[in-house]
């Protein structure tokens, strides 16, 4: 089938879809009685159903099949939500993100999802209360109102006169082609060693093929159960029967309005003031069914190849652009030089938004937080509220593959080793519930994500005597180190591997790997926390791994970029200044001593007339709290470039960390400043 | 069973040399390059390929053969061999021939001052011309760049 072509499709709307359910099940958590809420719902799971059919995942289109039929019950008020149902369809969304997951990784999508399915089941057939425990057990019915008062007086009277009385459940295969007609033979097999008193559904219904898979009948017979079933199990395309020998007391028990009736009762009453809550509520319910309702897409999706080739082409375009701009200053007409300085203000605007193509909310990375806080706090039997702000904010694509992973270790954190336990909070005279406030927002050209929560607090003291015991730091120094420093140690990689960490507050497990992670990426992890108050982390992050703003630099005839990030400030030092101690180059510079290096000697530039200036130009760049003068010849001035790999021939060359490509087409390297300096 | 492979030829000083033409991805015209710091000789330096950084090598300074001036004949062959892009710096590059793979011959231990493992054979074509048929993956061998870098520390 032609379906490839689609799958990329259904892949990117299906994962749309399911953090919608996602999310809109947690606000339906919130706000139980707002029925528009369910039906935004329904109406993700019936697409997702409809798409998962068309591709030919079975197993993904049964599964919404189920969520749906609970799902309808409750937007026609049949049904009241309470946890039991949430966690079932929680959990049936986890199963369905699975498949997708197995299907975006080459799978076929497929998965034993009959336990979740049996559970939907009951909670549409009213019986979950009971089948909760094991709902497989009770194959998803138990005793309750499967009998009226005259088939049950039947069956009594047959069991009296030596009949046996057998409640059949019959299951026909999943790719059984004409079910009713399979259940019509399985009527006649009976239909030939007894009677049939009772089907469950009723017989019409079986006819117009209105059941799943299974159907129940009570059965009137003088032949014993095993027979029957090998019978009816003699019927092609029959997967199984199960025929269930009753007497007079189990009889009794599937007459009975079900057991189950108090949470049946519960839920009426539930319904009953969901109603009245409705009733009350009417005038803010179009307002909230209008925010709820889906905005008309305005997006279109592209590959990120694309993108990077048009990148890629747009950048020969502006090698062009300096060409013309070069001929039109020699020809000097003035209607050429207008056409050209139009043409290059159109092309920096053009630029600008081939950059903000790559840029994506952070909100892709956020929406999956919500949920997972919940089910951390709700297995640590924690409460905590997730405020979320700035989601919007814009992100470079690559930055957004990668931070998704150091957030979740940062929230987990938060979540599991941060916020106390309702009696702790309580005894601490907190709120019961904990907050963490999750926040992206921008900053000069970088984006910031704050994670604060109202905990515990880091304890000094103990995170000291960790890192003494690990061998971190020592005593002494232990002794002098400021509280923020303190707080850096958890992220210290000694300090996560020791196995005695979940005896302090527990924080350092793993928050290297996070430090780590978010320094590849170009950014920086702090830390701020007051005990007994709770901590922030605070994330830096680059806007874009592709843009960096650099000063580029003249060295001899050639041009180098520095990364601005490293850059202290530029100088023009006269000459004597720079004074020579054992063969290398030192200087005053701001009442500490600079070495001094000659870019000129560490890129070995063909050599040229460097003495006899009476002033020299210098970078002072910085890595950490060490920091070094580069001697230049020019500065070209600051400029955003573009960061290309030297490709994978020239790896890890000296001092060099990548290439960028000059308006006028030239390649120019970066240097890593971080090498330069020892 | 002979099969047939389509090659590049190009010049080097008055030897003839092919590389398969599915590792060619384009010939380009000599460019002004970037010269980069710290790397062996034979590497030139990078030019912009289209928007994409490519490091370029003289093949007649890695082969260690005597280096001449660029001229207007001088190419660019930019190949790709397992996902190293490197531009090949030649002489001249101006035929795509068919070879018959039963006319290669193991090269001799040295052809032209080129050692034989950066050969992959020889190529005799119609009575008095001789190909000599590249090994790139030997060519662009990393490992060699890494080792160079040492000697010069």
């Amino acid at each position: 089938m032609e379906l490839n072509q689609y799958l990329s499709m259904f892949i990117d709307e299906s994962t749309e879809h399911l953090q919608a359910i996602n999310e809109n099940l947690l606000g339906l958590e919130q706000n139980p009685e707002d029925t528009s809420i369910v039906h935004t719902i329904f109406r993700s799971a019936h697409t997702l159903k409809g798409m998962s059919a068309t591709m030919g995942f079975e197993d993904l289109a049964s599964l919404t099949h189920e969520m749906e039929n609970v799902l309808d019950l409750v937007r026609n008020h049949k049904l009241a939500m309470n946890s039991f149902i949430f966690d079932c369809l929680f959990k049936s969304t986890d199963a369905l993100e699975a498949m997708v997951q197995d299907i975006i990784g080459g799978g076929t999508g497929k998965a034993d999802v009959t336990e979740i399915v049996l559970a939907l089941k009951s909670i549409v057939s009213g019986d979950y209360g009971k089948g909760e425990a094991s709902p497989a057990s009770a194959a998803g019915f138990s005793p309750g109102g499967e009998l009226d008062d005259f088939q049950l007086s039947i069956l009594e009277q047959s069991l009296a006169s030596g009949f046996h009385v057998y409640r059949i459940q019959v299951a026909v295969q999943e790719n059984c082609v004409l079910k009713a007609a399979r259940a019509y033979m399985v009527f006649n097999v009976l239909e030939q060693s007894g009677e049939v008193v009772k089907s469950i559904p009723s017989v019409e219904e079986i006819e117009q093929e209105k059941f799943d898979r299974t159907f129940t009948v009570y059965f009137v017979t003088q032949v014993d159960g095993q027979t029957l079933e090998e019978s009816i199990t003699g019927v092609s395309e029959i997967e199984s029967a199960s025929a269930a020998g009753l007497d007079s007391d189990s009889l009794k028990g599937w007459a009975q309005p079900a057991e189950s009736s108090v949470p049946a009762a519960a839920a009426e009453l539930q319904e009953a003031k969901a109603q009245a809550a409705a009733a009350t509520a009417a005038p803010a319910r179009p307002a909230a069914a209008q925010t709820n309702a889906p905005v008309a897409s305005r997006t279109i999706r592209v590959d990120i190849e694309r993108l990077d080739t048009l990148m890629n082409l747009f950048s020969e375009l502006l090698i062009d652009r300096v060409r013309l701009e070069q001929l039109a200053a020699e020809i000097r007409r003035s209607d050429l030089v207008e056409t050209v300085e139009h043409m290059s203000r159109v092309s920096s605007d053009l630029q600008n938004i081939v950059l903000k193509l790559r840029m994506v909310p952070v909100e892709t990375v956020f929406n999956r937080f919500p949920r997972m806080i919940r089910d951390i706090a709700k297995s640590l039997d924690k409460k905590v509220d997730l405020v979320v702000t700035g989601s919007e904010t814009e992100l470079d694509r690559t930055v957004i593959d990668e931070i998704g992973d150091p957030l979740v270790h940062l929230l987990r954190n938060a979540v599991d080793h941060g916020i106390e336990t309702v009696s702790e909070r309580i005894a601490a005279g907190k709120n019961e519930t904990g907050t963490i406030h999750l926040r992206a927002f921008h900053s000069g050209n970088h984006v910031f994500i704050e994670i604060e929560e109202d905990g515990r607090g880091i304890n000094r003291e103990k995170v000291l005597q960790t890192a003494i015991k690990n061998g971190v730091i020592t005593k002494e120094q232990s002794a002098k180190m400021a509280d923020d420093e303190v707080q850096q140690l958890i992220f210290a990689s000694g300090f996560s591997t020791a196995d005695k960490i979940s005896d302090i507050s527990g924080r350092g497990v793993g928050l290297d790997v996070v430090k780590t992670k978010i320094q590849s990426l170009g950014g920086h992890v702090g830390i701020d926390s007051k005990w007994g108050l709770g901590t922030k982390f605070s994330v830096q992050l680059p806007l874009t791994l592709s843009i960096i703003a650099a000063m580029l630099v003249r060295v001899g005839q050639e041009k180098y970029a520095i990364p601005l990030s490293s850059i202290v400030e530029t100088a023009a030092v006269p000459a004597d200044r720079i004074r020579s101690v054992h063969g290398n180059k030192l200087m005053d510079y701001r009442k500490a001593v600079v070495p001094v290096l000659s870019l000129e000697e560490v890129l070995d530039v063909p050599k040229h007339d460097e003495a006899g200036r009476a002033e020299v130009n210098m970078v002072i760049i910085r890595k950490g709290d060490r920091q070094a003068a580069l001697i230049v010849d020019e500065f070209i001035g600051q400029q955003e470039i573009v960061l290309k790999s030297l490709g994978s021939y020239l790896t890890q060359v000296f001092s060099i960390s990548g290439a960028t490509i000059l308006g006028d087409g030239q390649v120019a390297l970066i240097l890593d400043p971080n090498a330069l300096i020892k | 069973m002979a099969e047939e492979l389509k090659v590049i030829v190009f010049a080097l000083g008055r030897e003839e040399y092919g590389v398969e033409v599915e590792k060619v991805k384009t010939i380009e015209r000599m460019q002004p390059m970037t010269r980069v710091p710290k790397t062996p000789a034979f590497i030139r330096g990078v030019i912009n390929l289209r928007g994409v950084v490519v490091p370029v090598i003289d093949l007649r300074e890695r082969f260690g053969l005597e280096t001449s001036e660029y001229t207007d004949n001088t190419r660019i062959i930019i190949v790709a061999v397992n996902d190293l892009e490197v531009g090949l710096i030649v002489d001249s590059a101006n035929d795509v021939i068919d070879v018959d793979s039963d006319s290669i011959s193991e090269a001799p231990e040295l052809v032209g001052g080129i050692r034989a493992k950066y050969l992959r054979g020889i190529a005799r074509i119609g009575d008095d011309r001789i190909l000599v048929l590249l090994n790139l993956s030997e060519v662009l061998n990393r490992k060699e760049i890494i080792q160079l870098e040492h000697l010069e520390d």
